[in-house]
């Protein structure tokens, strides 16, 4: 992209860039919910079905890491936690983390249908109030420092 | 063993993150254009040049590690939820230390996220 085209799309109307900056934020929001969620359930399902049950030797640890569903669930949460990163560089902290939190709604879910794991109803009430704290933290502005592209906005 | 492998994964994450947002908002914005496959290279070795973002990478290993042991003895569908604990302490912090504006619908979300953790430990 040429530094003209650049300058151009930072002077575009403030009201539809936000939503452009919103729209690309959320989206990558989800892709970092699901990468978590499916590499959690590929180490899991590796450390459940494959490995022994870990002892404090080194060796078993690497043994257990080069398992196959252990190593896919390994590549995946690196994937995770690149675009985590990256989702860090756009909104804050404090947004990320409770918007993510819709992680444990879906991983609890992994975990009943999947591993046949009992969910009490303390459990499934823990789960309706994190999906609240998402909801309630999803509806604010991503990002409030700085370097925030609403910042960006105002000039 | 289990609630010392929990504390272990909370305080870790708590510094991973703190050092990894400090860290992502002093880069800047990472572009999109950035994350094609051809460019993401030298976008790596730029991150990988961050000392901060090195020891926040550190502190997952050691959240991984701890995670993974913790996975071998208990239900997924409690190390999961359970590590969520950091939520709380981390929007304090992101509020103290990265000077982040947590409003009040902020503070709410993040206080039912932390009531639900509480809820899916008992």
């Amino acid at each position: 992209m040429t530094p003209a085209r650049m300058v151009l799309e930072e002077s575009a109307p403030s009201n539809l860039s936000r939503r452009h900056v919103d729209f690309k934020t959320k989206v990558l929001t989800m892709f970092v919910v699901f990468a978590n969620v499916f590499g959690n359930f590929c180490l899991s399902w590796g450390m459940k079905h494959q490995a022994p049950v870990l002892a404090n030797s080194p060796l078993v640890y690497i043994q257990t890491i080069f398992s196959p569903w252990v190593l896919l669930g390994t590549t995946v949460l690196v994937v995770w936690l690149l675009s985590r990163m990256t989702l860090l560089s756009w909104a804050d902290l404090s947004y990320v983390l409770p918007v993510t939190s819709i992680g444990y709604v879906i991983t609890a879910f992994v975990g009943r249908y999947f591993f046949g794991e009992q969910i009490s109803w303390q459990r499934w009430l823990g789960t309706f109030a994190i999906m609240m704290g998402t909801i309630l933290v999803g509806l604010t502005t991503p990002n409030t420092t700085s370097h925030s592209a609403s910042d960006e906005l105002a000039k | 063993m289990k609630w010392l492998m929990v504390g272990l994964i909370v305080g870790s994450t708590v510094l991973a993150d703190l050092l990894q947002s400090f860290e992502m908002k002093r880069h800047g914005e990472v572009e999109v254009r950035d994350l094609h496959p051809t460019r993401v290279g030298g976008m790596l070795a730029g991150l990988a040049r961050r000392g901060l973002l090195i020891l926040a990478v550190f502190f997952m290993a050691i959240s991984f590690f701890a995670f993974m042991k913790l996975l071998s003895v208990a239900d997924l569908s409690f190390a999961v939820p359970v590590t969520a604990a950091s939520v709380v302490i981390e929007t304090i912090l992101a509020r103290l230390v990265l000077k982040e504006q947590v409003s009040l619908m902020r503070w709410a979300g993040a206080l039912c996220v932390a009531a639900g953790v509480a809820l899916l430990a008992v």
